[in-house]
């Protein structure tokens, strides 16, 4: 305990004079801390949560702290396996997909009812289907999942058929998505507006029971579930009685809540935080994003990076094992692909993305940019000087890193510091060189989010081949044929070097050793259906 | 402190005068609303993108037919003129709308917050005028000179040290290590206490550095040598002859007090997880939700010129010698509003007696 005490008045010390911990490999296995023995019912779990979660609807929120806290109120259609992404069954127990993907026929499980009363069936799947589908723009992942939706047509009790006007290949993953959490029919009826402040009702292991904004949230165990997802370690319901989430928005005061057992979880711990709290006997779980890496959005259209070789010089020209040794943790995976290694029909093109300085000098001279006076490199009397616009508040230190990486190519880096409003709105208007960015979906869908020309296309790519194989992608309803197509575009990506592509992105939970049974799913989500607390 | 029968033009020019501080207050109120509907309309960006855009290094890609609806759904879709006369005319019915990013009716959210930060606030500024009195009479009182300076120091280092960091500080001890109080939330006083001692230091410092100053000022007066001369000890005349009217021209610094506390909020109560004004504040400029910032200033002016107001109206009671300039300037000159203060001193004419008040100080 004596010692307990020691760490924690160190670790205030070094919190407040912001001093960064140098990342000293120990990596532990998160899964070891925890209690032992059969999990024992009952009790209240309270976790630390880093954001508001503004609103508590999992159809419209896009806020992945807000999908982790509606994960254990609301059920999916189906579940993906965290591993291998794979499908499989939770409220519907089989589908039948037609050969373009465009036609997909569910069989629901029976016994399944709201935590209001209503029965989970066919009315309820499709009042569900048209009820996202109604939502529009306020419900952004969702309806963009549900693109050429033609409608919903219920054949029996159990049995339902949706159809699609275009294919739609990724449309089963995307209903085991917290954005594709099934509510209760009554639901539906009720303004989008009252949802977000937590007038819902799922069939879920966990029950809303209020959400104050800015404040808490507060949910209770489901008396008679019985329908967990198959990923589930247990049958029947939930073991916790009730679960608070708190709202603490600063990382300080969340790690120090976690220390002293003010609650017992919490989520997006600090990076330099992580090695002292597994020092002190706190368990640490992570696991990296599905979807694409942590990359450079980067302007195809402007006049120096329309040049692919500049592009490729960049690409060529970051060091990024000495990215992660200095601004990141050992346990991180550098960009293999512009998918992440955790994202199904994930494959390796690390050949596009080495560290290779002399290559990138030899390009950049190739494409007529002289080394200047200043080391800068010049050509009709322009300098290589590109802008990066940081509008997530934070990670300065690690664009510092790449700056000083690409100086040494003889390429500027500028690190703009501006506001998530600011970023967004470049990015529409076209006037940025790079915008960091990673979109997180256990899908290699993920890619049509910014690469396809067919929708406002932020890159400003020229149309190619990629839209071909996107679209490819989405009628493939063979899994052969989606590897095929799905390989085809991050080939092109990464060997044109249309994003400059850094390291996988991971996120972190840290409990104290009286939990146990916490569980990943897919998207990066936390599951509490098989948690426990050791009392 | 003795006046003489009141005179019915006395309590007419009183009208006139208030009457005019009224119609300057409402014109601050209209010029701070208009300010900050065209602030946020020149900002590069879109709230329906924010709303829309998700978190960390995630955003999705914008449709742009669903954020038209989405525009069309909030009013935003109309030429700006249009959307500030909108705004303005229910602002002036009390009706804010709807905050794009919660969906909570605007007064109902500030309403909730109000509550919670005019607790902290309070206890703040009691916390706080009780340490800047004490700072501020100790250096007074004191015989020892490097005492006299250490103590006179403090204000500067009260405003200079980061209230987060403060914060943090006292939660770190008392809250982690001592278990006196609980770091996050919390109702009742022992939930007030951290945050409102985070929120007074640079009250406190803001209070003690003024009244030491005006006490030096006062000490020196010639009245003060009178009863002193009498025999009446340094203490004795601090308490009963100089503190009052030393003290008079933090009244006047009231309003900037509690902007203070207002401003301070935005940092305390995100480091102590609280709900509050200051909380709202912060998410809505971060999400530029329009409707929130727009509440949220509005309300700001409004305490602001009612204090401005009230002081006022105090400050004559208090300070016999300011009313009847007022009075005299009043009945001298027609209002001439909106004339630099200095100018229209000089020129014997009217001035809110805040201004009078803060010359006098000086």
């Amino acid at each position: 305990m004596a010692r307990k005490r020691r760490i924690e008045r160190w670790v205030a010390v070094s919190m407040l004079a912001a001093l960064t911990l140098s990342a000293c490999s120990s990596d532990n296995d998160a899964s070891s801390i925890g209690p032992t023995g059969d999990p024992v019912p009952g009790g209240t779990l309270k976790i630390g949560t880093g954001a508001d979660p503004i609103c508590v609807d999992p159809n419209q929120t896009d806020l992945t702290a807000t999908r982790d806290i509606l994960r254990q109120v609301a059920d999916s259609l189906v579940d993906a396996d965290p591993e291998t992404g794979e499908i499989v069954p939770w409220l519907a127990t089989e589908w039948v997909v037609n050969d373009d993907a465009t036609v997909f026929e569910f069989g629901l499980r029976s016994g399944v009812t709201f935590s209001n009363g209503e029965v989970f069936d066919g009315a309820a799947a499709k009042a569900f289907l048209d009820g996202v589908d109604a939502l529009g723009g306020r419900a952004f992942n969702a309806s963009s999942y549900l693109q050429d939706y033609a409608g919903t047509e219920v054949l029996a009790p159990d049995r339902v058929k949706v159809t699609f006007d275009q294919p739609n290949a990724s449309f089963l993953q995307a209903l085991s998505t917290v954005n594709m959490a099934v509510l209760s029919p009554s639901t539906y009826q009720l303004p989008p507006e009252q949802r977000c402040l937590g007038q819902i009702s799922a069939s879920g292991a966990f029950v809303l029971d209020h959400y104050t904004p800015t404040q808490e949230v507060v949910l209770t165990k489901r008396a008679g579930y019985a329908w967990p997802s198959a990923n589930a370690q247990h049958e029947g319901e939930a073991y916790l009685d009730r679960v608070e989430y708190r709202v603490i928005p600063e990382a300080g005061v969340r790690v120090g809540s976690l220390r002293s057992g003010e609650v017992d979880l919490i989520n997006q711990v600090p990076q330099q935080d992580e090695d002292v709290l597994k020092a002190s006997g706190f368990g640490v779980t992570s696991t990296n994003n599905p979807g694409t890496v942590f990359e450079y959005l980067t302007n195809n259209g402007s006049p120096i990076l329309s040049d692919e070789r500049v592009r490729k010089a960049i690409q060529f020209g970051i060091d990024r094992e000495e990215y992660r040794a200095t601004v990141l943790l050992p346990r991180y995976n550098l960009a293999t692909s512009v998918l992440s290694s955790t994202t199904p029909h994930y494959t390796d093109f690390s050949q596009y993305i080495k560290y290779e300085p002399e290559e990138s000098k030899r390009l950049l001279d190739e494409a007529g940019w002289q080394e200047g006076p200043d080391g800068i490199r010049v050509k009709d009397g322009k300098r290589l000087s590109l802008t990066v616009l940081n509008g997530h508040g934070s990670g300065s230190d690690s664009y510092e890193l790449v700056a000083q990486q690409l100086r040494r190519i003889g390429v500027e880096l500028i690190i703009r510091t501006v506001s998530r409003a600011e970023m967004l709105a470049a990015l529409d208007s076209g006037q940025y060189d790079f915008v960091p960015y990673g979109f997180t979906r256990a899908d290699p869908a993920a890619l049509t989010m910014h690469f396809t020309t067919k929708r406002n296309n932020p890159l400003r790519l020229p149309p190619s081949e990629l839209d071909t194989y996107l679209e490819q992608q989405a009628a493939a309803a063979r899994p052969e044929d989606r590897q095929v197509a799905i390989d085809n575009a991050a080939r092109y990506i990464t060997e044109h070097a249309l994003v400059i592509l850094l390291h996988e992105q991971s996120v972190a939970h840290a409990h104290s050793d009286a939990l146990g049974g916490l569980r990943w799913e897919p998207g990066a989500q936390v599951s509490l259906y098989d948690a426990w607390l050791q009392r | 402190m003795t006046r003489g029968p009141v005179s019915t033009t006395a309590v007419r020019d009183w009208l006139w005068f208030l009457g005019g501080r009224l119609l300057q207050g409402l014109f601050v109120l209209w010029a701070a609303f208009t300010l900050v509907f065209v602030v946020v309309y020149l900002l590069p960006s879109d709230p329906i993108r924010l709303m829309v855009s998700g978190s960390g290094t995630e955003f999705a890609n914008a449709d742009d037919a669903a954020l038209d609806e989405l525009r069309k759904q909030y009013g935003l879709d109309q030429h700006p003129v249009l959307q500030y006369l909108h705004a303005l005319g229910d602002a002036v019915r009390g009706d804010f709308g709807i905050s794009i990013q919660t969906g909570r009716p605007v007064t109902e959210m500030i309403g909730d917050a109000l509550a919670e930060t005019a607790a902290l606030g309070a206890f703040a500024l009691l916390i706080g005028l009780v340490l800047g009195f004490g700072v501020a009479l100790a250096a007074t009182l004191t015989p020892l000179r490097p005492l006299r300076q250490l103590l006179l120091s403090l204000p500067a280092a009260g405003v200079s040290v980061p209230s987060f960091w403060v914060g943090l500080l006292l939660i770190q001890y008392f809250a982690f290590e001592l278990g006196w109080f609980p770091p996050l939330g919390g109702k009742g006083i022992n939930g007030l206490t951290l945050p409102a001692v985070t929120l007074a230091i640079p009250t406190a410092a803001f209070v003690a550095q003024i009244l030491a100053k005006s006490l030096a000022t006062t000490m020196a007066e010639p009245y003060i040598e009178v009863v002193r001369a009498k025999g009446a000890s340094r203490a004795h005349t601090l308490f009963t002859d100089a503190l009052r009217n030393a003290a008079l021209p933090l009244l006047t610094m009231v309003g900037m007090i509690v902007g203070n506390i207002l401003a301070g909020s935005v940092v305390v109560e995100t480091v102590f997880s609280r709900m509050g004004l200051g909380r709202i504040t912060y998410e809505a400029v971060n999400a530029q939700d329009i409707p929130v910032m727009l509440a949220v200033v509005t309300f700001a002016a409004t305490v602001f010129v009612l204090l401005g107001i009230v002081v006022d109206i105090l400050y004559p009671l208090l300070d016999p010698r300011i009313g009847s300039r007022v009075r005299r300037s009043v009945s001298a000159g027609k209002p001439a509003a909106g004339k630099p203060a200095a100018a229209a001193l000089s020129a014997g004419k009217f001035a809110p007696v805040h201004q009078v008040a803060e010359r006098t100080a000086s």
